[in-house]
């Protein structure tokens, strides 16, 4: 298809090179420099899009971040990226996109219906009719409407797409790079200030590249080229187009999305898709400029009313007619620039002015080249369905009451502009209290509470020559509070045409007998008649008006819609709009994709995945890992072909048999020293402390002051003043925090040092009745028998060469020593003990093999120090001192903490000894009961005993102690199963604790 | 995201530190009867304040010391920082 609306010269496209892309399945071409909406245009294409809730059809209204309905869906290596605006979507070779809102097609739209049933649409139509039947909602509407809106289906697929984050501080934020942009960002480098400055285009200048102005003795678009490319080369300065500063949040830190490869028609690998800067700002220097309002008039959706502002920016950047027979419609002298623009062009617009006798220098020139301009003139509707056809005009009485001479007139495009709104959202999510100008009719930002500026047009100043004044100044004013230099800039003569004042008025009303939509909102289908409705209906507030009415939502945040929605509440109410007050804006100002916000954490990147130094020997010998906290520990070690459940039984077997061993590299390590470390553990663990003799180590449990248990773990007496803590792999952070809180703030008085260990020693357990044999090789020097190394002994030694500690603890109930050596260490000590184990068959040990052991032994540990347990539930009230106090003890007193059925650990063997019990079964005494079934208790921990060949689980259950013997069901609702079991004790094997003193 | 002055180490962003709830809270003394409602009010009951409000921080990726932060609840405003034995 040829470009029927492209004109022969012009724009700032690249005409040497030719695109192709498809829209909708069909191929078009465009230029380099062009967006997807400005190509599409060209080849005359209006209709993109149906509407979000009747469906009817829709085209461009603007040419930026303000287009309210061109919204696509791109297809891109790929990839679906839905919610993309095409007026923002540069244009790139191969480039695929379709549109949203419609089923089957955008040319015949099901949903269109809704248009015609319109009447039964009105506001707040979701909340009324789909409330009933109340079961009809999930199943039967909420589907339905789900398919029917929204603007485009996200993905199902993972993403693939690579996204960035970075950080950054920085003077002065400077968002928006038209004239009030640039002038600042100059002044402040000129004063040394480090700058950055955020374009959400792909081009720099704002409207300086649209406005037909002189700086100097250079046009607009000149002058902010030479400063752009003078800003590039300073080193203290970031320019970054197609950024979009889209969040202020607290303490000047602002976000910002750059979107580094969207308009690139395949991603180089390592070449993010996007990147999130987040940005913490001295200053912030708000030049977001203004976006045009639209008038609203009867069926002023009809595609092909868009405008003025977009329609000028298609012709000036992209070389593209919006239309060949333009209406201009307008109340201020805007308007007639774009008409000036297209008369320059050879066609030959006419002009509707609300206007009774308005006189400028504009007005003049369009005078002057014989433009057809018609005073106190309005549009009173569009004609045509997919595209403008005619339009019904009328002249307007001067109070704007009455309509007469209606007529019909032959037009393509409607280009309307009812002045200008400035862009106030940044300043007003800085918690800036805006406030209303009657001048402008708009709300600009007036007292800050952040250190922001807004600047130009975002500040409601619409001369080039008071911008430029104002902005040089100010740069330069808040540069030099921080840098302390001033290098004067001086300011450029600027020549522009003087404008008129607008017209306030902005509705055109309906004539007798008519009953057009005349739309508000044009991306939520917010009509004049939907605002009145819900006016009516009693809602007051401008926040649930919006709410009901769906106004000033969705991703336009009300850019376009949300002055005129104001001014309707208040002419209705009879209030000035300062009066109703606006919405709050919320971040983000215009979408960001998820994936820009999770950035690079996703996945395993999601934290730091630490190994222990010998993971690697782990990998080489079939190691299948588990994540244990931020750990990579294995899981099993598998041999042949063995599964899980195989390997973990041959692993903890082995344990009970000869002897294994066991990477504790991950348990948190806490170093400990000082005078009154022993006063301090008695303060932290629930049993005495104060005698521990050096050399010894004692196992402790530490309470939160809630009176739930913590945490637990060994610590040993290194010597009088220094201990070895070492706390369970998921609270080691969590428990080092918990000293240092009572060592700085309750406690200052105890001379203790804290400080992680964790990193620094590599462990290994070696358990099993021959670990003593292994043992004496790896330290033949030492005496380590039952006397010269007793059960919680402590020792040092040299392993082969490099120092080693030897703690006698154990966690599998077998003998047991842990070796501990520096972590670069770790490997070697490893190689040695799998070496000289060799003859006593030792064999390495995963977590799954280490959870059975502790399990049939009844050691409670994270499943059962769950954050909802005592010591009283764990059966560790042998530990609890009644003598001195501690972290917590008060809370133990609490009546139901003593509870004579307070709930308790306790071991579940089922019936027939074959079935394994699920983990979070609830145990309950009669399976047949009525739900809710009341519930005993749940299970903890399940294991295969090694030691009985037969399933074991630990249980927490109400009256635990008393529950011994008895017989109950384990029942799991979720692997519907009900499990005929026998409450034993947790102490499944050897309770005596025999083994680990032998 | 906030930005915390560290009495040690300086300006910081909030994602180094972690919070810590109430700083006026006092532990009872070891070793001294409490009733149970003064125990329970130390370990439950906290004010949900709006306005100022002087907070524990710990400069958890950094010095690791817990600090006190005066702040608006409301505004986020934060009017000044203490070392843990300093008194506003
Ligand atoms: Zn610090």
């Amino acid at each position: 298809m040829s470009e029927n609306f492209r004109i022969e010269k012009g724009g700032l496209i690249n005409r040497n090179k030719k695109i192709s892309f498809k829209f909708n399945g069909k191929k078009y071409f465009g230029f380099e420099g062009d967006t997807l909406a400005s190509a599409l245009i060209a080849n005359g294409v209006h209709l993109v899009g149906r509407s979000f809730k009747y469906h009817r059809p829709r085209g461009f209204f603007g040419a930026g971040v303000d287009e309210p309905y061109a919204i696509v869906q791109m297809n891109r290596n790929n990839e679906v990226d839905p919610n993309v605006r095409a007026t923002e979507q540069e244009l790139f070779e191969g480039l695929e996109a379709k549109s949203v809102n419609c089923w089957p097609n955008v040319d015949f739209d099901i949903g269109a219906i809704n248009n015609f049933l319109g009447k039964f649409f009105p506001a707040g139509f979701y909340y009324k009719t789909f409330m009933w039947p109340r079961s009809f909602w999930y199943k039967v509407y909420e589907p339905i409407i789900r398919k029917a809106a929204g603007f485009g289906a996200a993905s199902i697929k993972h993403d693939k797409e690579r996204y960035e984050h970075k950080y950054e501080y920085c003077d002065l934020l400077i968002t928006g790079s038209g004239p009030s942009g640039l002038a600042s960002a100059y002044a402040a480098a000129q004063n040394g200030a480090k700058v950055i400055l955020a374009e959400d285009k792909s081009r720099f200048g704002g409207s300086l590249l649209t406005s037909e102005v002189t700086i100097g003795n250079q046009s607009g678009q000149e002058w902010a080229e030479k400063i752009i490319s003078e800003l590039k080369s300073m080193p203290n300065v970031i320019v970054k187009n197609r950024s979009q500063v889209f969040g202020y949040y607290d303490h000047n830190m602002l976000v910002m999305s750059e979107r580094v490869s969207d308009h690139l028609p395949k991603t180089e690998k390592y070449i993010p898709k996007q990147r999130l800067w987040y940005i913490r700002a001295k200053e912030v220097i708000i030049s977001s400029g203004s976006i045009e309002r639209p008038l609203v008039f009867g069926n002023n959706d009809t595609p092909g009313v868009m405008l003025s502002s977009a329609a000028k920016e298609y012709l000036k950047i992209y070389g593209v007619l919006v239309g060949k027979k333009p209406l201009v419609f307008t109340n201020n002298d805007s308007g007639y620039e774009t008409a000036i623009e297209f008369k320059k062009n050879g066609v030959d617009p006419i002009v509707l002015d609300t206007r009774k006798d308005p006189n400028s220098e504009i007005i003049k020139e369009a005078k002057q080249l014989n433009i057809n301009i018609k005073s106190s003139y309005v549009v009173v509707t569009a004609k045509g369905y997919k595209k403008v056809k005619s339009a019904d005009i009328a002249k307007i009485s001067d109070d704007k009451k009455n309509l007469s001479n209606i007529e019909n007139i032959q037009c393509d495009c409607i280009c309307v502009s009812g002045f200008w709104t400035p862009t106030i959202h940044l300043a007003s999510q800085s918690g800036n209290k805006t406030k209303f100008n009657d001048e402008i009719d708009a709300f600009i930002p007036s007292q800050s509470k952040q250190k922001e500026t807004t600047l130009g047009s975002a500040n409601g100043i619409f001369t080039l020559e008071e911008t430029l004044k104002t902005s040089f100044e100010k740069g330069s004013e808040l540069s030099k509070q921080i840098t302390n230099k001033e290098n004067n800039v001086s300011i450029p003569t600027v020549v522009e045409k003087k404008s008129s004042n607008h017209d306030k008025f902005w509705c055109v009303p309906l004539p007798e007998g008519k009953n057009y939509k005349r739309f508000l909102d044009f991306q939520n289908d917010v009509a004049v008649s939907d605002i009145q409705l819900a006016l009516r209906e009693g809602y007051r507030s401008i926040e649930h008006v919006k709410r009901y009415t769906t106004l000033g939502m969705a991703t336009d945040q009300g850019r376009t819609s949300n002055l005129n929605g104001l001014q309707l509440v208040s002419d209705i109410e009879n209030k000035v709009v300062p009066q109703v007050g606006h919405t709050t804006f919320r971040p983000p100002y215009s979408p960001v994709s998820i994936g820009a916000i999770v950035g690079r954490e996703i996945g395993k990147h999601s934290k730091p995945t630490r190994k222990s130094p010998m993971h690697y020997w782990h990998e080489k010998n079939n190691a299948v890992f588990v994540d244990a906290g931020v750990w990579l520990r294995p899981r099993y070690y598998k041999q042949g072909n063995e599964n899980l459940f195989e390997a973990s039984k041959r692993e903890a077997k082995n344990v009970r048999q000869n002897v294994g061993v066991c990477d504790v590299t991950t348990l948190g390590k806490i170093d400990i020293k000082g005078p009154d470390s022993a006063e301090f553990l008695n303060r932290v663990y629930t049993n005495a402390w104060l005698k521990l003799p050096v050399g010894k180590a004692r196992y402790g449990v530490m309470l939160r002051e809630d009176g739930i248990v913590m945490d637990d773990g060994t610590t040993t007496r290194i010597s009088e003043n220094h201990y070895h803590m070492t706390t369970t792999t998921a609270q080691a952070a969590n428990v080092l925090s918990h000293l240092e809180y009572y060592l700085q703030l309750v406690w200052p008085e105890l001379n203790v040092n804290v400080v992680s260990s964790t990193e620094q020693w590599a462990g290994a357990a070696i358990a099993g009745p021959k670990s003593r044999e292994v043992l004496q090789k790896l330290f033949p020097d030492l005496n380590v028998s039952n006397e010269g190394l007793p059960f919680m002994g402590y020792m040092e030694g040299n392993l082969f060469g490099v120092n080693a500690k030897i703690y006698r603890i154990s966690f599998s109930g077998e003998l047991a020593y842990e070796v501990n050596v520096e972590s670069d260490n770790g490997n070697y000590m490893w190689e040695k003990i799998m070496e000289i184990g060799k003859e006593f068959n030792i064999q390495p040990y995963g977590t799954e093999a280490l959870s059975t052991l502790r399990i049939e032994m009844g050691h409670v540990a994270g499943s059962e120090l769950d954050g909802r347990t005592i010591p009283y539930d764990n059966s560790l009230d042998g530990l609890v001192s009644k003598k001195k106090d501690f972290i917590g003890k008060r809370s133990l007193s609490k009546t139901a903490y003593i509870a004579p059925d307070r709930q308790k650990v306790v071991g579940v063997v089922p019936l027939d000894k074959k079935t394994s019990i699920p983990e979070g079964s609830y145990i309950v005494k009669d399976a047949k009961a009525k739900l809710p079934n009341p519930k005993l208790g749940h299970v903890s921990a399940s294991c295969w005993s090694v030691e009985y060949d037969n399933p074991f689980s630990l249980a927490i259950i109400k009256d635990g102690k008393n529950m011994i013997g008895q017989k109950l069901f384990a029942m799991s609702p979720l692997k519907n199963k009900t499990i005929p079991v026998e409450i034993v004790s947790s102490h499944y094997v050897d309770p005596k604790g025999e083994r680990v003193r032998s | 995201m906030l930005h915390i002055k560290c009495p040690h180490c300086g300006l910081r962003s909030q994602n180094e530190f972690s919070y810590g709830g109430d700083a006026s809270v006092k532990r009872p003394e070891l070793n001294k009867e409490v009733s149970d409602q003064d125990w329970d009010n130390f370990v439950y009951l906290r004010k949900s304040q709006r306005g100022k409000h002087l907070e524990l921080w710990q400069h958890i990726s950094g010095c690791r010391q817990w600090i006190k932060v005066e702040r608006d609840t409301f505004t986020h405003e934060i009017f000044k920082t203490l070392k843990a034995n300093e008194e506003v």
